[in-house]
């Protein structure tokens, strides 16, 4: 009992550890944000309540800020994922988008289920379709060697004109840009139904789902047999080899589970907000914020859902500052800030050379008093 | 005459070590000085303070008496101080002469001038006696070659003072004598050269005086031809260490590995191994000797499931392993510590418990439920670092922070511990220091005496003598002999490694 105590202690503190460096950076780049906001002659603090007000005022602004967050997460989990067998799925915007169609195909399709059976398998569609879509990178990085960003970015164009094509001949609603709506069986629940709070945001169960899957990912990259492998592919692929993993066999399998979350992510989209898919005149801009949501999570579960939100208050948040009359693109200065802290690693440059100088002065003190 | 170089009270500390602890050195002018010490002694740290790689924390520098403060490599250069590293700083696609001339080119207008490089590389290097192809492409040419290109490179910038890192580290024995030449000549036009090493042998071949540094400090400087391999194996350890390998006669028994005309292509798809035959009985070590690049690689990779091979078969145990996957032969009882431990051996951002599972990370003994069990697995890479004396922290660790040896002794550690009734141990001991090849060497007679078959490949010629009990020369891809270990002499064996027939040379 004891050692599993340790362990999970162990295990809070390496994933403290692990977050510590981005929090850190946020909070410079929220400072940041307010010298740029009085400069303009404007009060940080009016600017950072309207933000706050933005997407927390009230239930249902709070609402519409997690059905932001929601595909955030998994986009996120989905690149996090990806990189942790050092692949960058730039083509988890393709993913999003082929899981948002088949699911609206699924939920149309299929009549006379249960709405649990039936929503829960439009969900597993449109997860099952972004995986197998994400498995063709995989599957050309791994026999042909070809990089994944190429063929991501690729297939995100090719994934988005199929999209358009479905949407406006299979799926089309008559006269409309837009595709059939699913049957009400597919639809996730939303909050609305059981809480007045939220009767004005589109707030639905897809964010329960995203947090259980951000554990489940944590589970299985650190957990298991798999996640051992996958990391030891994403480190060293040789060491890997050498250890009796199927090097290929893994970076297909990690393209597919990373394919897996974008693909629900556009299902939750679906099947939760929209109820259809849109004719897109571009990207949906999920799968490729899922860059900087992992980028800024240090690829770690937790820190995804943290770096999620994050981005989701950003969004909601911004239009409420303008009505301050504070420009929103004060909102894309700070994020474009924090990415460029956290990707630049200045943070820990910087705290790393504090740490050595102060033991360089233990030991010189040390040796000092021998 | 001043001396060349006199550090007087140098001192260096990181986080947590003192790597330097008041110095002193001292180079006469036209002197070969060894900086001899184990891994980690503090020897490279005082080498990248002369060099202007590091700031030292105290103590002065002087270069011919005068006092000078090197904050930079390129006051290092300034002052005839020039180094070659352990790591060739080359550009591979460019040639000897565009990497020689590299950051000091000459120049006509804005243009290079290439003509005049030329003429000055081919001048240098008749003028110090260092033959080499200017034009060759540095990537086509032989390690030994590519560390001819980096002196001249130190030369041309008109080093006075060579300091060599570990420069036979990665050289063949024919090439280590060259090597040695090639130093004595230098030092007769005037040079004084500092050499960093850990190996004995070469300290009392080619040096005239030597260093001894241990944690940082320097134990004493001592006249090459006053002492002998044995005190300076003493000094530098700090223990009486035996340099000669203790066995019992072999207790042979059947063929645990048994290769039939095998044939590897390598990663150019060209015939690397042509038609090797080979047995390993349980209970002894076979050797195999030979001159880096004629095969030996390719024929590990081949029976460790690294690579496939082109025709013939490898038998384990009377199983047919040839063509199985690397999974495939280590659950048929094959152990192997690879020849490259950063590479192949270890994932470094790995912990050492991680470490410890790789290649049996899929065995039942680690699970708990469908899950890995982290508390398992800590104890057994505890229980590792205990029976193998692993240095280290704790089991928690990432493999990087580990030295060469602890490393080295963590693989030994893992592929033994999962009792391989077939060990293919590739260059185990190579960079590391004294104490830790004593420990796998006992290690792997340890193995053999359990009656396990272990197959040894190395580059060290003194080791394959040593530990094998019988020894094959590899030349060319394929096994031009197998002696009797009694009955190898280094002449022998090096006749055969260069490709010659020994019934011819007696």
């Amino acid at each position: 009992m004891e050692s599993r105590k340790n362990e999970l202690k162990d295990s809070i503190i390496n994933t403290l550890k692990e977050i510590a460096y981005p929090l850190i950076a946020i909070l410079i780049s929220f400072i940041a944000g307010g010298i740029l906001v009085y400069s303009f002659g404007k009060s940080p603090v009016v600017a950072y309540t309207a933000l706050i007000k933005g997407s927390f005022g009230d239930w249902n602004k709070f609402g519409e800020t997690l059905v932001t967050v929601t595909p955030l997460i998994l986009t996120g989990l989905s690149i996090a994922f990806g990189f942790k067998c050092n692949l960058f799925n730039i083509g988890a915007e393709g993913q999003f988008i082929m899981g948002a169609v088949a699911a609206a195909w699924a939920g149309w399709a299929f009549t006379g289920l249960p709405a649990i059976l039936h929503v829960t398998l439009t969900l597993l569609v449109g997860a099952a379709v972004g995986g197998l879509w994400a498995s063709i990178i995989g599957w050309l990085k791994a026999k042909i060697g070809s990089h994944e960003v190429i063929n991501g970015i690729m297939l995100n164009y090719i994934a988005l004109h199929m999209s358009n094509y479905i949407v406006m001949t299979l799926l089309n609603e008559p006269q409309k840009a837009y595709s059939v709506a699913i049957a009400d069986t597919a639809k996730l629940w939303r909050f609305s139904q059981a809480f007045s709070q939220f009767k004005h945001s589109r707030m639905n169960t897809g964010i329960i789902i995203a947090l259980v899957v951000a554990l489940a990912v944590y589970y299985l990259l650190n957990k298991t047999v798999r996640g051992y492998e996958i990391r030891a592919v994403g480190f060293n692929p040789d060491a890997a080899e050498y250890g009796g993993i199927n090097v290929k066999k893994n970076i297909i399998l990690a393209m597919l589970i990373s394919g897996l979350f974008a693909g629900l992510a556009g299902a939750i989209m679906t099947t939760g907000v929209q109820y259809r898919v849109n004719s897109l005149f571009g990207f949906t801009g999920y799968g490729l914020d899922g860059i900087s949501v992992a980028l800024v999570g240090n690829n770690h579960p937790i820190g995804v859902i943290l770096s999620a939100f994050l981005f989701g208050i950003l969004q909601k948040g911004g239009p409420q500052m303008q009505i301050q009359g504070i420009p929103k693109e004060v909102v894309g200065i700070i994020q474009g800030i924090i990415i460029l802290f956290v990707a630049s690693n200045l943070v820990r440059v910087i705290v790393e050379n504090i740490k050595q100088k102060k033991e360089l002065k233990k030991t010189a003190l040390k040796e000092g008093v021998e | 005459m001043p001396a060349v170089i006199e550090m007087k009270g140098i001192g260096k500390s990181f986080p947590g070590i003192r790597a330097n602890d008041n110095i002193n050195f001292t180079v006469e002018h036209g002197e070969i000085h060894v900086l001899l010490g184990e891994n980690g002694a503090g020897k490279s740290t005082l080498m990248n303070i002369l060099y202007g790689l590091y700031q030292p924390d105290e103590g002065e520098i002087y270069v011919k008496g005068k006092p000078v403060k090197i904050s930079n490599p390129n006051i290092a250069i300034s002052h005839g101080i020039g180094m070659v590293h352990q790591h060739f700083m080359l550009v591979q696609p460019f040639t000897v002469t565009e990497n020689i001339i590299l950051g000091n080119e000459p120049r006509k207008g804005t243009a290079l001038d290439l003509d005049k490089a030329k003429k000055d590389v081919e001048e240098i290097s008749k003028k110090y006696e260092l033959k080499v192809d200017s034009r060759a492409i540095v990537r086509d040419i032989s390690v030994g070659m590519q560390q001819r290109v980096e002196i001249l490179k130190t030369l041309y910038r008109g080093a006075e003072i060579l300091i060599l890192d570990e420069p036979t580290a990665v050289l063949t024995p024919q090439e280590i004598e060259e090597l040695g030449i090639i130093l004595k000549s230098l030092v007769k036009q005037g040079k004084s050269i500092i050499l960093i090493t850990h190996k004995l042998k070469e300290v009392m071949s080619m040096s005239d005086r030597v260093t001894i540094v241990r944690r940082g400090k320097v134990i004493d400087t001592l006249k090459t031809k006053d002492t002998n391999i044995d005190e300076l194996a003493e000094k530098m350890v700090g223990r009486k260490v035996s340099l000669t390998v203790e066995k019992k006669e072999a207790n042979v028994g059947n063929p645990i590995l048994e290769i039939k005309n095998l044939k590897v292509l390598d990663n150019r798809k060209l015939e690397a191994v042509k038609g090797v035959d080979l047995q390993v009985h349980c209970g002894e070590i076979l050797g195999i000797a030979g001159v880096d690049g004629n095969g030996q690689n390719e024929l590990v990779q081949a029976i460790t499931g690294l690579s496939k091979a082109k025709s013939g078969e490898i038998l384990v145990n009377g199983k047919d392993i040839t063509n199985m996957t690397s999974k495939e032969v280590i659950d048929s009882g094959v152990g192997h510590i690879p020849e490259d431990r950063h590479k192949r051996g270890l994932i470094l951002s790995y912990s050492l418990a991680e470490n410890a599972i790789l290649g049996s990370h899929n065995s039942k003994r680690f699970r708990k439920g469908m899950g890995l069990s982290y508390k398992k697995i800590r104890e057994y890479c505890r229980k590792l670092i205990k029976e193998y004396d692993i240095r280290t922290p704790s089991e928690k660790v990432l493999a990087k922070s580990l030295s060469g040896g602890n490393q080295q002794k963590l693989i030994v550690a893992r592929e033994i511990d999962r009792d391989p009734s077939l060990c293919i141990a590739s260059q185990p001991t190579r960079g590391l220091d004294v104490g830790a090849i004593e420990f796998v060497h006992k290690k792997l007679i340890q193995l053999r005496d359990e009656g396990k078959g272990v197959l040894l490949v190395s580059l060290e010629l003194d080791e394959v003598m040593d530990l094998s009990d019988r020894i094959a020369v590899m030349y060319d891809g394929k096994i031009v002999g197998i002696l009797d270990a009694k009955d190898a002499t280094e002449k022998r064996l090096g006749i055969m490694m260069a490709g010659g027939n020994v019934k011819n040379a007696e």
